[in-house]
């Protein structure tokens, strides 16, 4: 007599240690193999495109903090990046250095703690995120003496920055970046080359370059897959045409290659930074002459950057007053996410959450 | 440099291939009739000299007498990239085509406009709220929401 | 002669009635393992914390009291003082039998471990054997908790729980059988008597096989998966808060120091040692076991549970057999007196030993066709 079976389903839920945020995810198990993976957001919807619409554009930067709260500087900058494109304002050179000194900076912070939470999603017991947060730490420490502020920093305007940075930010800025390509490497050393590191993230959750481009992936997820687009080299922005750097490409599109292109990544912002710390120059205004009320004629523009989890854009539509008519944002993890199920199809229950750790989520961004 | 390909030249080849499918272009974006958007998507995503195959994004915005759909295509091996708008005139029940046969990144994008303005995809393979909860009244982002 | 057996015959002498005399050492001996046990296992709990922190680039716990050795203590005054939650679906005995499963024979487990010379509880002749059959009933409780809490992690727990803990008897009585070959005998006070070279030198694929098993089978890191705090948030404990969580907390670290005693004693020669009193060397050589231990846990990440199975039974299982036919084998050729040939012969066998499983073993893939 054939014994009758039924999947099981498992709520992987809105409060759980590992989802890195409130993430839902509907679960199929056949014992410990998934066989399907629901995921279910808008629990941290605030609805911010509708907010947009009743607040000048300068009040809209304190909105863009929030949507991925751990690398608040990209989200400011891609937004005055948009405004800039559709009011037509030049940015002058010292803020336009600054810009990309905290951008890149920004993304290391980002990545460490990507990378400490993935190790910790494996099993390894906050030791990384520790180590790796002594780091964050200075980051840390150097935006407070900037902005005031350690998480959501509010920091850029459109047309520049809110304020100059203090005389002892320099020293400080150059110290940190003198010292932490030895911090990567000591990182590298307990962690790339490690066993069971390798044993539980490469071959897994694989992202095939033909996928990755269908479902829009952007970011260390698609270059992971092996495809050389980084909006930095692609379609520069900013300054970004005066500095030299690589992109770090993946081979098998595995947990292991998104991990380890994320580290190479630090490095090269490393590199980003030292080179415009060289360039920058002393003096010079901050911010471009703009009006308190910015109204931009009527038209629309999309400003996208490269941010740490992806393609991050804005698109508005303005009719000439002073708040925009519609702004619509466009999140990389969102998009990240749509090849979840086929990532996961067939792996462990051990597997999908470390899966679901590489690919990098903030739900601030995908709820919006 | 990713460069705004040359609107003109497109809608007058689109207009040979497809008659009447693009109503007008402006700069960097052509406006494309709601009934033959599918195959001009099609056309796009697979013609070897455009080679369109990686969708950015894909939103709404709700000017009071129709809605407009705005999708932006980037061709990743020319690095070139188009804007497509489209319109959709009923207030009551607006419907679409849905892209996501075509690029799959519009998977999640379009559930979301459901959600937020009410545009229904037709061919969409799982169309339900995205954002806000299953029973929720309404959708916030028109204009004539609060 | 064992110190409660002397303590009986002067009870005796004393003109104590032959039922009295047996009952007040037992008695005795049982409050002093307990005592005994309870207090170590808060100081293991502050060291590990402690120790974990420096790992972690931090300091642990230091408010509570001078360096913190009460936060311990507050730790349990915290959770005693929690309400006692049943879920509603769940099996109302099982859920309250299980701890008492867990923790009963982990406590049983001491009777046989010396703590110093001659203060062991009993010395049966086959103590060694003893260890590794009650050490298996806790399982059955840990299962009686995956199963009765009515919780899909938990049940996940479970599952993972039966596999793990079986897999991993194999290979640590296999390397037990090693020591015993060499000492002659299972009693565990014959063991340590006979060890004038520590048997980690004598047999260190031995040490290696049942250091990794014991870890298996304390569900300690890398092998933590039953109570893996990232995926299914604390498994088999899930459901449980108050009283009975915290005898599954004292029961981890109990049977921390238990596997860390019989370890000493099997490999590490047990009281031995030069100066100090044997109940001291006791204690560094059990507080060194632990800081191995928690070492592990502060530096590797966890196993998959598919990984962790052919660990065991494509790894370890071969090289405790190999090992033990290798020991059975230098036995018999080596004389008595020529004792540290084999420590040379062992060193180099283990060294060629794990290279080679090491090559033939590759951890990775998994996916199953869905």
């Amino acid at each position: 007599m054939p014994i009758k079976t039924e999947p099981f389903y498992l709520n992987i839920g809105p409060q759980h240690p590992s989802t890195h945020g409130v993430f839902r995810m509907r679960v199929m198990l056949d014992g410990e193999v998934v066989v399907d993976v629901e995921p279910v957001i808008g629990y941290l919807h605030r609805g911010i495109e509708k907010l947009a619409e009743g607040r000048t554009y300068t009040q809209n930067i304190i909105f863009t903090d929030r949507l991925d709260y751990l690398s608040s500087m990209t989200n400011n900058l891609a937004y005055c990046m948009a405004v800039e494109k559709l009011a037509g304002i030049k940015v002058p050179e010292r803020a336009e250095y600054l810009r990309v000194i905290f951008a890149e900076v920004m993304r290391i912070s980002s990545h460490l703690m990507a990378v400490g939470f993935f190790l910790n999603d494996l099993g390894a017991m906050m030791t990384p995120v520790l180590y790796m947060w002594r780091e964050r730490e200075k980051i840390l420490d150097l935006f407070e003496m900037v902005s005031g502020q350690r998480l959501l920093y509010n920091y850029m305007r459109i047309g520049g920055l809110s304020q100059d940075v203090p005389a002892e930010f320099m020293p400080a800025m150059k110290k940190f970046i003198a010292e932490m390509p030895r911090y990567v490497d000591e990182y590298d050393q307990l962690l790339a080359t490690n066993e069971i590191l390798l044993a539980r993230a490469k071959g897994v959750g694989i992202l095939p370059r033909e996928t990755a481009i269908d479902i829009g992936a952007s970011g260390p997820v698609l270059r992971a897959s092996g495809v050389k687009w980084d909006i930095r080299k692609m379609n520069p922005y900013s300054i970004y045409d005066r500095f030299d750097f690589e992109i770090p490409i993946g081979q098998n599109g595995d947990c292991y290659d998104r991990y380890w292109v994320r580290m190479q990544e630090i490095r090269q912002s490393i590199r980003i930074v030292e080179q415009a710390l060289k360039q920058i120059p002393d003096t010079g205004p901050i911010r471009a002459d703009v009006p308190l009320y910015i109204r931009p004629p009527k038209g629309e523009a999309y400003g996208y950057i490269e941010a740490p989890k992806g393609n991050l854009g804005f698109y508005i539509v303005s009719d000439g007053s002073i708040a925009p008519y519609r702004l619509h944002i466009y999140p990389p993890t969102l998009i990240n996410i749509t090849a979840l199920r086929d990532m996961v199809k067939g792996w462990k229950v051990a597997d999908l959450i470390i899966i679901f750790g590489s690919i990098d989520v903030v739900l601030g961004e995908i709820d919006r | 440099m990713t460069v705004a390909i040359n609107e003109t030249e497109i809608e007058k080849k689109l207009n040979e291939i497809f008659p009447g499918s693009v109503i007008s272009s402006e700069k960097g974006s052509i406006l494309v009739d709601k009934g033959s958007l599918l195959k001009v998507a099609e056309y796009l995503k697979n013609a070897p000299e455009l080679a369109f195959d990686y969708l950015t994004f894909v939103t709404a915005v709700d000017y009071l007498d129709y809605f407009e759909l705005v999708y932006r295509i980037v061709s990743l091996k020319y690095n070139h990239s188009l804007i497509v708008k489209t319109r959709c005139s009923d207030r009551e029940n607006p419907t679409a085509p849905s892209l996501t046969p075509v690029w799959r990144a519009a998977y999640y994008q379009e559930r979301e406009i459901y959600d937020l303005f009410g545009i229904r995809f037709e061919g969409h393979p799982e169309l339900k709220r995205l954002l806000l909860w299953e029973g929720f009244k309404g959708h916030p982002l028109r204009r004539d929401y609060l | 002669m064992n110190l409660l057996d002397q303590f009986k015959i002067w009870l005796v002498s004393m003109g104590w009635p032959g039922w009295a005399a047996y009952l007040v050492p037992a008695i005795t001996g049982i409050v002093v393992i307990i005592a005994f046990v309870l207090t170590v296992v808060i100081v293991f709990i502050w060291w590990e914390r402690r120790f974990l922190g420096r790992f972690q680039i931090r300091t642990g716990p230091n408010r509570c009291g001078p360096e913190g050795i009460f936060q311990p203590i507050a730790t349990a005054v915290k959770i005693l003082l929690k309400e006692d939650i049943v879920p509603e679906k769940a099996d109302k005995i099982l859920h309250f039998l299980a701890p008492i499963v867990v923790f009963v024979p982990i406590l049983m487990l001491f009777a046989v471990i010396p703590l110093s010379e001659g203060a062991i509880l009993v010395d049966l002749n086959v103590g060694a054997v003893y260890v590794i059959a009650i050490s298996s009933i806790s399982i059955l409780g840990i299962f009686m908790a995956a199963w009765a809490s009515a919780n899909k992690y938990s049940l996940i727990s479970g599952m993972r729980a039966i596999a793990q803990m079986v897999s991993y008897e194999l290979p640590v009585v296999l390397s037990l059988v090693g020591v015993a070959i060499v000492a002659g005998s299972f009693s565990m006070i014959k063991i340590v008597e006979t060890q004038n070279i520590p048997y980690v030198f004598l047999q260190p694929l031995g040490f290696i096989i049942f250091f990794l098993g014991a870890l298996a089978e304390m569900n300690r890191c890398p092998f933590d998966l039953l109570e893996a705090d990232s995926e299914i948030v604390a498994g088999y404990h899930i459901e449980y808060s108050g009283m009975k969580f915290a005898m599954f907390y004292l029961g981890e670290y109990g049977v921390a120091l238990a596997y860390a005693g019989v370890i000493t004693t099997l490999f590490l020669g047990g009281w031995q040692g030069p100066l100090l009193p044997p109940i001291l060397w006791f204690l560094i050589k059990v507080m060194l076991v632990f800081s191995l231990i928690v070492w592990m846990r502060a530096t590797l990440p966890r196993l998959r549970v598919d990984q962790l199975m052919s660990f065991a039974w494509k790894g370890m299982l071969p090289m405790a057999v190999i090992n033990l036919i290798l020991i059975a084998i230098e036995v018999l050729i080596i004389p008595h007196s020529l004792q540290w040939a084999m420590v040379i012969l062992n060193f180099a066998l283990a060294a060629v030993l794990i290279l080679l499983f090491s090559r033939l073993f590759t951890l990775g893939g998994g996916r199953v066709e869905v």
